[in-house]
């Protein structure tokens, strides 16, 4: 395995956080782009979201992530706190995994 | 424990706990290891991509694209493709980061999905910063470590850990994620922009190569150049 590309990757990875905090501040004050950096997470969190609960190497499925999943989003609606919520999904989804 | 009184050191005693607790999803380092090793690295050049790479979707993508056949360059553009929303978090957390050049090069490296939501969390709960600071650097150092640590022993074909799947942690991140996104989720806005995003990610994951579907979500931010959308998610004035 070519340990060059090994590095050379993990430099550019780093590099690409690098150039997001380089921006200058004046640049990112203006106020269309604050509006958009205000929903920019939102969109990509929201997306990371549904793609990490459903993606496999041959498309979207449904398994024990979206069980686990759901049952979190009930724990944030009966106002569990964060790290509640998130032990249920995992717990929720291990369970299920399990049965079948 | 110190016993804190102020409304605003219990914020920041509250953000470094929670950040500390999402740091545990780190130990997913695990599975990164045993399947870096599997598809025919070596214990270094898993860890190089823990420590220096540090961003898990990227590193999969990358061992997974070498693994199926692919060549070095293309399994860099798939690991970058998914990096480069790490670039778009910067910008967001900029104005939170250290000034100074070393220490604001050490917190670019933190920069990533989960450390960007947790800051973000804490940050409409305190408007001077301090919380989400907190929040920001419990939830790097921690899962720095971990990410790294569990990378090593899976690495080295540690199997006492498990698969991280049977304890669920597959589905540990998406629900952080979910937790950290429910305060926009109930701002009309911020819901629409989230229902946006993930049914045009749902859409593309389809077709696009992974990494493209989280991306052009992110475009639907671009609702925001609308000059009555403020920045706190909300409708202005007519």
């Amino acid at each position: 395995m070519s340990g060059v590309g090994v590095v050379a990757t993990a430099v550019a990875l780093y590099l690409q956080k690098l150039l997001g905090v380089s921006v200058p501040q004046a640049v990112l004050d203006r106020a269309w782009i604050r509006r958009v950096l205000a929903l920019l997470p939102v969109a990509l969190l929201s997306a990371l979201t549904v793609v990490q609960t459903l993606d496999s190497p041959s498309g979207p499925v449904v398994d024990a992530r979206l069980a686990g999943l759901a049952a979190g989003a009930m724990a944030l609606a009966l106002r569990a706190p964060f790290l509640v919520v998130v032990v249920v999904a995992a717990l929720t989804a291990a369970g299920v995994r399990a049965l079948i | 424990m110190t016993v804190t009184d102020r409304p605003a050191d219990r914020d920041v005693a509250a953000a470094r706990r929670e950040g500390a607790g999402l740091g545990l999803v780190g130990v997913y380092g695990v599975s990164f290891g045993a399947v870096a090793v599997s598809s025919g690295f070596e214990v270094w050049q898993a860890m190089v991509l823990s420590l220096v790479g540090f961003t898990g979707g990227s590193q999969f993508a990358y061992v997974g694209v070498v693994a199926s056949g692919g060549s070095p360059v293309a399994a860099a553009a798939s690991a970058l493709l998914l990096g480069a929303r790490n670039t778009l978090y910067g910008l967001r957390l900029s104005a939170l980061l250290p000034r100074s050049p070393l220490p604001r090069a050490v917190a670019a490296h933190l920069v990533i999905d989960e450390t960007t939501a947790m800051a973000l969390r804490h940050e409409g709960r305190d408007p001077t910063g301090a919380a989400a600071r907190a929040a920001f650097w419990a939830s790097g150092a921690v899962l720095f470590a971990t990410w790294n640590v569990t990378t090593l022993l899976g690495a080295l074909g540690v199997q006492a850990l498990g698969d991280p799947r049977a304890f669920g942690l597959d589905a540990a991140a998406p629900a952080a994620f979910l937790a950290l996104l429910w305060p926009a989720l109930r701002r009309r806005l911020g819901a629409a922009v989230a229902l946006a995003a993930a049914l045009t990610a749902v859409t593309l994951s389809l077709v696009a190569p992974p990494g493209v579907p989280v991306l052009a979500a992110g475009l639907v931010a671009l609702v925001g150049l609308h000059p009555r959308v403020d920045a706190t998610g909300r409708a202005g004035p007519a």
